[in-house]
């Protein structure tokens, strides 16, 4: 596969006066990972909602493996994966009967034993869905969007609710999906799920893209420079201002010095050591997605207040 | 409409419908209940009304023999009274609950045969007007039959009387087709609405609409399954009516075209309401306001030619109407030209719910 799986530029939903989603623009390269992050109401699953064909957009261009996905929906569908936030499906149906189901629907041979083991809920094959928990409900929609084999699979907050090892089982199928080559579009409110899995992130606030990237540069263009943390007081950081052209800060117990390079931390090592001071304990400190995201979100919702107080 | 999509959305509905046990037992159990209560309940309303007799000359052969000119009517059937006294046979019946009695005094043999005046009190409870009326008219006959005789007079003009039809009609056989009705209406409409209402708010018709089933197939399978469903309702009624019930009826293919019709109407019916309301709590009354008028005034429990004549009127604007009477016009009285009208009518109705409901229905949203 080659170019972008998702093309969306001046993207629109407007409800009456509220801008559901106002004018947004991204790409995402096939066999990508993209991780589409906001708080919720942000616009995630209206966005989401548009590039699976379930809602028709204001106004904006959007293509979904080159198809417009209102318009050529049907087409578009039997060539893409959707998981809904909170699956839900027929009470009484077994995972095993679902997957026939769909293999039917899509026209497809399916054999429910392998796609039900991918996706860890084999042992769950022949029980009824409503006797499921919320993390093996999640799964049997993981595992009914891959029954056309598809060449995107759109995941809506897939481990939303979930408790941690039904979160890391499906973390696990996400990878495999893109190590198949398949592209995954994913929006998420855990930040450390962007982290782990996406190639590209973009964050939503109010119906706009604030920051996207990949995990990395928007940490480094984003985040504050990494941190070295001492567990000890005012003593240490000023011996270390006084000796070292680093910034120092002193707070509740520990001492924090910006640093850049290895280089820079070797310089605070050896300057501790002759300060007679004793050596601490000390671990690195590195903004997170999720510091980024909560000060990008915070600053934004400031701004906001601040043009509406003054209007 | 790919016949692969169809077959398996029909097989996972009746596998889901077949699971649930309470759905099963108002399509299936409920209806064999009903018809086993109403036709119990009413099987005896075929046998004659009682008439309570206190025979205080029991050694004349002239009451006797007015005994036996009553039975003879076959308008009541006749229970001797023993060890009462004509004054408190009054308050005897009441004790009793009993809505007729009848006093053949001490002395009417001898009056009878002298051609004096006598008089039978006869006491009727107004409010059981089969039973009162049954006594009145039997009394009625069997004393101008005396009259008659004592005048050495014969009767001139008389009505000869028989069954329309040449056959006698009991309750349980226009129960039958009733409640087949019942269930040709209940099962879909209930279900129906709930679903398409449940299916909207939970997002399963959105998860629907990602696959490649179209909303005709995905109703079509409903269809086919209430149909089916309706069938077997419609086979273990007609044989619990015949075998256990003493029913007669005509068993003949002109009962199909309802029992396929039927449910194509009910099961649009009830997508109809179930779109049109915004919540399942709002689909379910709105359901019940359609379901609850037809379920008693549609002819289902009683035939509707034996309501007053402002509730027949009503009856005439419910869709399930022609199918009762449809089907009773085929089961009960052969009529099948009748049964062609109504045919007609449930067609016509059908096919604009349909549309409606196709309209209504939404697989996603704008």
């Amino acid at each position: 596969m080659a170019g972008n799986a998702i093309e969306v530029s001046g993207l629109t939903k407007a409800y009456g006066p509220l801008r559901a989603v106002d004018g947004i623009e991204f790409t995402v390269p096939a066999g990508q990972v993209f991780a589409f992050l906001g708080p919720n109401g942000a616009g995630k699953t209206t966005t989401t909602e548009i590039l699976e064909g379930l809602r028709n957009r204001t106004s904006g261009n959007v293509r979904v493996l080159g198809l417009d996905p209102w318009k050529e929906g049907d087409e578009l569908h039997r060539r893409i994966g959707v998981i809904p936030q909170e699956f839900k499906f027929f009470e009484k149906i077994h995972p095993r009967e679902a997957i026939d189901y769909y293999g039917d629907l899509f026209d497809r041979p399916v054999d429910p034993e392998s796609l039900l083991k991918r996706v860890y809920l084999l042992d769950k094959a022949d029980s009824k869905f409503d006797t499921l928990s919320g993390g093996q409900k999640q799964k049997l929609g993981l595992a009914l969007s891959l029954v056309n084999n598809p060449e995107v699979c759109f995941l809506d907050e897939p481990t939303t609710g979930l408790d941690p090892q039904a979160r890391r089982a499906i973390w696990e199928v996400i990878r495999q999906l893109k190590a198949d080559g398949r592209t995954v579009f994913l929006t998420t409110h855990y930040l450390e799920e962007a982290q782990l899995l996406a190639d590209q992130v973009a964050i939503i606030h109010h119906g706009r893209i604030i920051v996207r990237g990949t995990p990395g540069e928007i940490v480094a263009s984003r985040g504050r420079p990494d941190r070295l943390r001492f567990e000890s007081g005012p003593e240490l950081a000023r011996y270390l201002a006084a000796h070292l052209p680093f910034a120092v800060t002193s707070e509740d117990g520990h001492v924090d010095v910006e640093i850049a390079t290895p280089a820079d931390a070797q310089r605070v090592f050896d300057t501790m050591s002759t300060s007679g001071l004793g050596t601490p304990r000390f671990t690195v400190q590195r903004d997170s997605l999720e510091e980024i995201f909560v000060r990008a979100v915070g600053q934004m919702d400031d701004g906001l207040l601040k043009s509406e107080g003054g209007a | 409409m790919r016949p692969r999509r169809i077959v398996s959305d029909f097989k996972v509905t009746a596998r889901g419908y077949l699971r649930n046990s309470a759905a099963i037992f108002f399509s299936l159990i409920f209806p064999v209940i009903l018809i086993g209560i109403f036709g119990l309940i009413f099987s005896s309303s075929g046998s004659l009304p009682t008439l309570y007799v206190l025979n205080a000359d029991h050694n004349s052969a002239a009451s006797r023999q007015f005994l036996a000119t009553l039975n003879a009517t076959h308008a009541v059937s006749v229970s001797l009274v023993n060890g009462e006294t004509p004054q408190g046979f009054s308050d005897y019946l009441q004790s009793q609950q009993y809505s007729a009695g009848l006093v053949i005094p001490a002395g009417f043999g001898t009056a009878y045969a002298a051609h004096d005046p006598v008089q039978l009190p006869l006491y009727v409870n107004p409010g059981d007007q089969a039973t009162s009326g049954a006594a009145e008219a039997a009394v009625g006959s069997a004393v101008t039959a005396f009259n008659l005789h004592a005048a050495n007079g014969s009767l001139i003009v008389s009505a000869a009387m028989s069954e329309i039809g040449g056959r006698t009609y009991t309750y349980v056989d226009y129960l039958v087709p009733g409640l087949i009705g019942f269930s040709i209406l209940t099962s879909p409409m209930f279900a129906m609405t709930e679903v398409t209402a449940t299916y909207r708010k939970e997002g399963l018709f959105r998860q629907l609409s990602l696959t490649p089933l179209t909303r005709a197939e995905w109703l079509t399978s409903k269809i086919m399954w209430y149909t089916a469903l309706t069938l077997a309702a419609a086979a273990i009624m007609i044989s619990m009516g015949y075998f256990l019930l003493g029913a007669r009826f005509i068993i003949s293919w002109e009962i199909l075209p309802f029992l396929l019709l039927g449910p194509f109407l009910f099961v649009s019916l009830g997508m109809l309401s179930g779109s049109i309301a915004k919540t399942p709590e709002t689909a379910a009354i709105v359901g019940n306001i359609i379901t609850f008028p037809m379920m008693f005034l549609a002819g289902t429990f009683f035939p509707v030619s034996s309501f007053p004549p402002f509730l027949q009127t009503i009856a005439h604007l419910l869709p399930l109407y022609y199918v009762i009477d449809g089907l009773s016009a085929v089961m009960l009285f052969g009529n099948n030209v009748r049964a062609l009208v109504d045919l007609v009518v449930v067609l016509v109705i059908a096919i604009v719910i349909f549309i409606g409901a196709v309209l209504a229905f939404r697989w996603r949203e704008e």
